[in-house]
């Protein structure tokens, strides 16, 4: 498994395209924002919090369809669903690798992009907190959506069809969590809920990830 | 002894189905053209709301079809994966359309009665956005039955996909609940409840509701009766094709 989540990490960082995409994404986003609604500071401030993980969770969005396309594609997906480690396990594993080469990057320049929104004082660690806490949700879920569309042509559209409206709940957690902490307000019951979130997708979804990937490559 | 897993035999199910057809279709709009002329044209306006309050028995039969649909959907699904039903998996497939029709229907009436009442045609109050998020889940449903060509397979992805999307749904329900305090009013039918509407509105809109359940029961049949006829047609073509 380790071995596997080393190839992931391997290919990632030097198959190039994925690894620095997703965080260029995010920059453009929180770029483009300011022009669409205007630069006044008080503004920004106050929608930093929600942008940012929007921002963040739409980059996550972007590099779902690589976790298991390219070895769908080059047959390499069969081989290790032949081998000795369960399925479930190669999905857990995909995710983790997803997590860390898209998601975690996004998670450390958020601060960055947080001061281009004029995000509050206050504001930094809990966007940080809230966004470590809630991208694992994004990575697990997105796995599997990226297994149930692996075996159709140009599936990436309906990708993120079939992938928003599950990722409804971890917004809606990770947002207040960032909203309330750059306010000042006490962020930890919606915390809880956005970690057991993640803790409950990471402990069910990889099962039916394997599942649907089974079906896939029947 | 007859037992309800007969009707997986497609056979079976194309004869009892077409016998019970016209009785449901024709109870459906016995209902439907009673409950709404009743509803409509026999029943005292309401004090504060005047005769909006009628939008009622569309959209309340419509949303509590919309529900359902999506619950038979999940049973359905649920019969595919543990017995391998073939007419199970068509009829979640047949029923995926009508609920998000019915998704449609209720969020439309609520705009438009919403519009005189709340003087809004849309808030993002917990009700209506969780019906939003239920359209964007009989939307991905569809889609990917339709973005498959192996029938099995898209049943299976399907099928998988309706049982995490349920409770994704349920989830989200109560994470919108968190989010926004809501303007809609609680549920104003329940059978343990004081507080319903008036006995002079409700009536009606009982029998609006059986209209509603019988109508999509009917749809459903249809639909799926259709999907397999079709699906016998192309299994003739391709012996055909072989011969």
């Amino acid at each position: 498994m380790i071995a596997l989540l080393l190839r992931d990490l391997r290919l990632a960082v030097r198959a190039g395209g994925g690894f620095g995409l997703g965080l260029a994404f995010f920059l453009i986003v929180t770029v483009l924002v300011p022009f669409g609604v205007g630069p006044q500071s008080e503004l920004l401030a106050r929608i930093a919090p929600g942008i940012l993980w929007l921002g963040a969770l739409l980059a996550c969005l972007l590099s779902l369809d690589r976790i298991f396309a390219l070895e769908w594609e080059d047959g390499s997906l069969d081989l290790l669903a032949t081998s000795p480690l369960p399925l479930e396990g190669i999905a857990a594993i995909k995710a983790l690798a997803h997590w860390l080469t898209s998601a975690l990057p996004l998670v450390a320049a958020a601060p960055a992009l947080g001061l281009l929104l004029s995000l509050p004082q206050g504001g930094y660690l809990w966007l940080m907190v809230s966004l470590l806490a809630g991208t694992p949700a994004l990575s697990v879920i997105g796995a599997f959506g990226a297994a149930l569309t692996v075996g159709i042509k140009r599936g990436g559209l309906l990708l993120s069809l079939l992938v928003l409206p599950l990722y409804v709940p971890t917004l809606i957690f990770g947002a207040e969590v960032a909203r309330r902490g750059a306010e000042g307000l006490n962020p930890i019951t919606p915390l809880l809920l956005l970690a057991g979130i993640t803790c409950g997708t990471i402990a069910l979804l990889p099962f039916a990830s394997a599942a649907v990937l089974r079906i896939n490559l029947r | 002894m007859a037992s309800l897993w007969e009707y997986a035999n497609p056979r079976k199910f194309m004869g009892t189905s077409g016998a019970l057809l016209p009785w449901v279709s024709y109870g459906a709009g016995a209902c439907l053209v009673v409950g709404l002329f009743w509803g409509f044209f026999f029943t005292p306006d309401d004090y504060r709301q005047g005769s909006t309050v009628k939008i009622i028995y569309l959209h309340v039969p419509a949303a509590l079809m919309a529900i359902n649909a999506w619950f038979m959907m999940l049973v359905a699904s649920l019969i595919w994966i543990v017995r391998r039903h073939h007419v199970s998996a068509l009829a979640a497939k047949a029923a995926a359309p009508i609920g998000a029709v019915m998704t449609v229907i209720a969020l439309l009436t609520g705009a438009i009665w919403g519009q005189p009442m709340w003087g809004t045609w849309w808030a993002w109050d917990p009700r209506l956005t969780s019906f939003l998020i239920l359209f964007l889940f009989y939307l991905g449903y569809i889609a990917l039955w339709s973005a498959i060509e192996n029938d099995d397979t898209a049943a299976d992805l399907t099928s998988v996909l309706c049982l995490v999307g349920s409770v994704f749904a349920v989830l989200s329900r109560y994470a919108v609940n968190f989010w926004n305090q809501g303007l809609h009013q609680g549920a104003s039918l329940s059978l343990d409840k004081e507080e319903n509407v008036a006995d002079v509105f409700y009536l009606p809109l009982l029998v609006c509701i059986a209209g509603f359940v019988l109508l999509f029961l009917a749809l459903v049949l249809l639909r799926t009766r259709t999907e397999i006829r079709a699906r016998r047609t192309r299994a003739l073509l391709a012996r055909e094709r072989m011969a």
